[in-house]
């Protein structure tokens, strides 16, 4: 009855690795619904309000859409990644412990963490992707994506999926269970307010201490890098935003950071 | 190594959490043999815990040696986790997954072949009683089917240690004595069990050895007969006496203490019955000896010779309770 032991390490990591997100992908499909609803009201109510209503009242500029749908694509991004993986982990370290079981599975426990923000980052993919079908339902006649930089967008899409799953881990395992409630007003309304969804960040200058606040968010270089990849030119011109060098650096350091932080985080929560 | 490594070695085990200035294990030194029920006991705070934790990869020790089947578990804890298996007090169970789900990842967490889990997971929630419920959800299981559960998937991959912690504390007595059972019996098919309760009778009946741990140490370590015999004139013979006058008791009093291999004679309850309907006149008294049970017959025949008569008599063996409170102290933690 006894099973063979697997000595090659690489295999039995590479095979828990799997199992784990077999795992996380089984519980997701099962609640898809529930997932996709969740990913959706907020945004859908956003480009509701601030693209078609207030325009159709005079209170928004007609193309207020076009630099809108990138900052409301990056903000639902970073936001399902975050809680793809925050609230599990901090009810999972906190007092569930359910996580118990694949701490106990035969691989390095970084690995786990790894696993966490490898599905967290799915997560924040699938809610970002799905809001273009249905901006382009809600907006109608308004929807305005340029489709001659694609892979920019994908690129863009994984890199701030991955940049809000490293955000997420680091929460996650910092915060306490009886701070949950703290987490949300604290952490998550200024990184939704100073992330330059619903701005440009270049039209910012004229409040330049406000500009530079916004450089400490993640969000403003997923909303802007989200907006050269799909703001069409006006008149020609394409729209001005943020280096992209600097975008991609800066989501790019947000993700090593936050991982090898929130992985020794995350070690020190497990073993002690 | 020796060529037949011990299926835990602990030595000279020293823990100090960080930010602590005392250690929560201090020096626990002993070894658990392939095939054996150990039972680790201790008082809350004691190091019991910590102690299993190193073992389980959780807790890193800060000085001494702790190796499962040979291997040792700071170094090489991937290995250890192939070979043990842990069943926690409370739930972990993955609430998410289906009760037949939850075994079958755990095996393949453990890279056993997925034909090979389908086949031990419905094996396993047959032998464990839970054959009927196995595509329930964990939420509508009772405590008792829960740690079942946990159970069978701690035999999922086939561990050579298994890890119990109080498996049957808040349990009926029916999942009780069926948990018993199962546990004697994966024992008897060679797996070696560690085993933490606060409920005495449980030890007594399951496990080989008991360590008892306070402070951070090991205290004793033997098997439940002899660790009886670590209190003084623990074994004793209790009667309970109707005198015919109420002053006769005196009499018995001295006719007991004359008895040969009598160490000590006390009065218990002086004045006030052990029932409420019993008669005036009833007087109980505790007699120590290294061999009680051959006083049954001398004891008898000095109450009579004293003129009273014997109402009740009994032969009364120390409990592994006693030893535990002998040793650990009334004290409330």
């Amino acid at each position: 009855m006894t099973p063979a032991r697997h000595t090659n390490r690489l295999w039995l990591a590479a095979n828990d690795f799997g199992a784990t997100l077999r795992r996380d992908l089984v519980v997701t499909r099962r609640e898809l619904p529930q997932f996709l609803v969740q990913a959706l009201i907020q945004p859908m109510f956003f480009l509701l309000i601030f693209c078609k209503i207030l325009p159709s009242i005079g209170l928004a500029a007609g193309n207020f859409a076009a630099l809108l749908l990138p900052g409301i694509v990056g903000l639902t991004e970073l936001m399902a990644a975050i809680q793809g993986i925050t609230l599990p982990l901090v009810l999972d370290l906190g007092y569930a412990r359910e996580i118990d079981d694949r701490l106990l599975a035969p691989m390095p426990v970084w690995l786990v963490a790894a696993e966490k923000v490898l599905f967290a980052a799915l997560r924040g993919m699938v809610a970002g992707s799905v809001i273009f079908p249905a901006a382009w339902w809600v907006l109608g006649s308004r929807y305005a994506v340029r489709g001659d930089r694609i892979g920019v967008l994908i690129g863009m899409i994984v890199l701030a999926a991955f940049a809000g799953s490293g955000i997420g881990l680091v929460i996650g395992t910092v915060v306490k269970p009886e701070q949950i409630s703290l987490m949300f007003s604290v952490i998550l309304t200024p990184l939704l307010f100073t992330g330059c969804t619903y701005y440009p960040w270049g039209a910012l200058s004229g409040i330049r201490w406000f500009q530079v606040i916004t450089l400490f968010n993640p969000l403003t270089y997923a909303a802007e890098g989200l907006r050269y990849a799909m703001v069409p030119p006006i008149h020609g011109h394409a729209m001005p935003t943020l280096p992209m060098p600097w975008v991609l650096l800066a989501l790019a350091a947000t993700l090593v950071l936050c991982f090898t932080f929130g992985a020794r985080t995350f070690r020190s929560r497990v073993v002690s | 190594m020796p060529n037949d490594p011990a299926a835990i070695e602990v030595r000279d085990l020293v823990k100090r959490y960080a930010k602590s200035n005392v250690n929560a294990v201090d020096g626990v030194t002993f070894s658990v043999r392939p095939g054996e029920i150990f039972g680790l006991l201790g008082p809350n705070g004691a190091g019991k815990t910590t102690t299993i934790g190193v073992l389980i990869t959780s807790v890193l020790p800060t000085s001494g040696s702790a190796a499962i089947m040979g291997l040792d578990v700071a170094r090489d804890p991937i290995a250890i986790k192939q070979r043990i298996a842990v069943v926690p007090q409370q739930s972990n169970l993955d609430r998410s997954l289906r009760v037949r789900e939850i075994l079958t990842f755990h095996a393949a967490y453990h890279g056993v072949p997925h034909r090979e889990r389908e086949q031990r997971a419905d094996a396993l929630l047959d032998e464990l009683g839970l054959g009927d419920r196995k595509n329930d959800r964990v939420a509508r299981y009772s405590g008792g089917m829960s740690q079942r559960l946990m159970i069978a998937r701690a035999l999922m991959h086939a561990p050579d240690v298994l890890f119990l912690d109080e498996p049957t504390n808040n349990l009926d007595p029916q999942s009780r004595l069926f948990l018993w059972d199962r546990i004697r019996a994966l024992n008897a098919q060679g797996l070696t069990i560690l085993l933490t309760t606060h409920d005495m009778s449980e030890a007594d009946q399951l496990c080989g050895r008991i360590a008892i741990m306070d402070k951070g140490r090991i205290l004793v370590n033997d098997t439940s007969a002899e660790l009886k015999k670590l209190i003084p004139g623990g074994n004793a013979v209790e009667l309970r006496v109707s005198l015919p006058a109420p002053d006769a008791g005196a009499l018995v009093l001295q006719s007991l203490r004359g008895l040969a291999g009598v160490n000590k004679v006390d009065e218990l309850d002086a004045g006030a019955p052990a029932e409420p309907d019993d008669e005036i006149g009833v007087v109980a008294y505790r007699l120590y000896a290294e061999k009680a049970p051959a006083l049954v017959g001398p004891a008898t025949e000095a109450v009579l010779r004293a003129g009273a008569q014997v109402r009740d008599l009994h032969v009364k063996q120390p409990s592994l309770e006693d030893v535990f409170i002998y040793l650990t102290g009334r004290h409330l933690r």
